[in-house]
């Protein structure tokens, strides 16, 4: 499968359209979003950002960039304080840094629970669940427990899990930051490769600047306390070799930097 | 327009993951033969404990010389326990308070499951209750004695009262206590798959809840078996059956120091037999099936 050429074409035919906005080309719109908890300062402050259907965007920002408050807005955890957002009508698939799978149930019942909560009739589940293990290459660890798994093969099961959902938007909290460098690394091809073979709409948080343009369609820089969008750049095919990676990575680390000595 | 970058291969991929997850996975556990000997050793040690106190027991007794009608050795009490036994009255104490202690423990975790759900998830009745919940745990059940002889009367129903009054708070605790414990995380990932209220309570927050759950009804038998014992000393006669605490009773009634060890050692058993038959097997099989008995003594 050949990679999207660059990001400012419109999404392709494979592409299934938007859940919920009337714009089938948008899948979420942020307009002047703005989130703060009480009367402290705001943590998000006019936040402005367009997602296409079947996009990869990597969000990164240092710490207190309200990167993980930004997602719990979208997937309706949370309500925002101000501004207007256009999101999926039911909701996202939520992954976390933590894998959160249920300990007293197998790594196939944790799939199949997620199939439970999205109303999939008994009959379907167990064969649903095995289709999803496949995808995740852990067809022979369905009869496991969570303890029994390793860091990567709970992120994996978690993958699975949240592909369970069936929704079109999928949100990722920083999901392979406590993983050692080589799983992580395996993760990253597992990941696009999923991807690209079920079309969902990828929103991945990272304070990781190569990973976000290892594995980013387009990187959004956040500014941090009040966490805004501070700007973004395209990653295409052709910036996606290591050594047009490494000088992309290089050029947002000095951005990123930058953002953070505002800060003394 | 082609890949440009160095990827690999996927089926090099599936290769590459499927050898580290093998790397990352523990080993399997011990064998058969390990796990046996592991077994063996938790009945060989308490047994041996066991054999142990009594030779001390025995010895002290030996000793000493002491009038054996005030401090019987273990022979006497064997031989006490012996002519109990032959007499059919060991049999009938341990089945009367047995089956009062289990019909009472069942009632008990049935009345208090809902209610300790109920208190755990529903934050103005845990503040209106919980505090009297608490207390009513603290509170010694044979304090109800005097007012359940009075209600009631010498019959069955002051036993089962007195053993509710000490089994309900603790279970109702346990539960609450299991419930608290629970990771926010869980519940978290419970609305992101959107679970509702009762999906929440039954699918997430019961089973997330269970060790605490089960160390609670662990303490509401032992409360049970306590509340037990105490009413069936305090309250003999009338229409009540006749209970290892009513054994202990007459006992002491007829200053024969054998019946009464003997008492004391039979309610000590049914504590410990419930203990390893009921409790601990099922506690280490719900730890260990979330991953939570490595490096416990259990």
């Amino acid at each position: 499968m050949s990679a999207p050429a660059a990001p400012a074409i419109a999404p392709s035919a494979t592409v299934p359209p938007s859940a919920a906005s009337d714009d089938p080309a948008i899948a979420i719109e942020l307009s002047g979003l703005g989130k703060r908890f009480g009367t402290a300062a705001p943590v998000l402050d006019d936040v402005n950002l367009t997602i296409r259907p079947g996009e990869f965007v990597a969000l990164l920002g240092a710490s207190g960039c309200g990167k993980s408050t930004l997602l719990n807005l979208i997937s309706g955890l949370e309500a925002p304080s101000s501004g207007a957002m256009e999101i999926p009508a039911d909701g996202a698939a939520f992954m976390f840094q933590d894998a959160s799978l249920y300990p007293w149930l197998t790594a196939k019942g944790n799939i199949e629970l997620a199939l439970k909560l999205r109303g999939v009739p008994r009959q379907e589940r167990s064969a649903k669940a095995e289709e999803l293990l496949h995808l995740v290459h852990l067809s022979g660890a369905g009869t496991k427990r969570p303890h029994e798994l390793s860091g990567g093969m709970r992120q994996r099961v978690a993958l699975a899990r949240s592909l369970a959902q069936d929704r079109q938007v999928l949100l990722m909290d920083e999901p392979f930051a406590a993983l050692d460098a080589i799983t992580r690394d395996l993760l990253h091809d597992e990941l696009e490769r999923i991807w690209r073979e079920t079309g969902r709409t990828i929103v991945f948080v990272t304070h990781n600047v190569r990973e976000a343009v290892r594995l980013g369609q387009r990187v959004v820089l956040m500014s941090s306390r009040p966490g805004r969008v501070v700007r973004e750049w395209q990653v295409t095919a052709a910036q996606k070799t290591p050594e047009a990676a490494a000088n992309l990575a290089a050029e947002i680390t000095a951005e990123l930097r930058e953002e953070i000595r505002r800060h003394v | 327009m082609s890949e440009t970058r160095t990827i690999v291969p996927t089926t090099d991929v599936r290769d590459v993951e499927a050898g580290l997850d093998a790397l990352q996975t523990k080993a399997p556990g011990p064998g058969a033969a390990a796990r046996a000997r592991h077994n063996a050793g938790k009945v060989i040690a308490p047994v041996a404990a066991l054999v142990l106190l009594v030779l001390v027991w025995q010895l002290y007794v030996t000793f000493t010389q002491k009038r054996a009608d005030l401090v019987p050795g273990p022979l006497d009490v064997a031989s006490a326990l012996g002519a109990l036994w032959a007499e059919g009255r060991v049999q009938e104490a341990v089945w009367t308070s047995v089956q009062r202690g289990l019909i009472g423990f069942v009632v008990s975790a049935v009345i208090a499951t809902p209610i300790g759900l109920l208190l755990a998830q529903v934050k103005p009745l845990r503040n209106a209750f919980g505090p009297l919940v608490s207390g009513l745990q603290v509170l010694p059940s044979v304090a109800w004695v005097p007012a359940a002889i009075i209600w009631f009367g010498l019959t069955d129903a002051t036993v089962y009262f007195v053993l509710l009054m000490g089994a309900i708070p603790s279970i109702i605790n346990g539960l609450i206590a299991g419930v608290d414990q629970i990771p926010p995380q869980y519940r978290r990932m419970g609305r992101v798959l959107g679970a509702g209220r009762w999906a929440m309570a039954l699918q997430i927050v019961l089973p997330a809840a269970l060790p605490g759950y089960l160390a609670g009804l662990k303490q509401g038998w032992a409360f049970s078996w306590r509340s037990l014992m105490a009413a069936e000393i305090i309250a003999v006669g009338g229409s009540m059956g006749f209970g290892l605490g009513s054994l202990l009773q007459q006992g002491r009634d007829l200053a024969d120091l054998g019946t009464v060890m003997s008492a004391i050692l039979l309610i000590l058993a049914v504590g410990i037999a419930v203990e390893l038959l009921v409790f601990a097997p099922l506690e280490r099989r719900l730890l260990r099936g979330r991953g939570l008995l490595n490096g416990s003594t259990l």
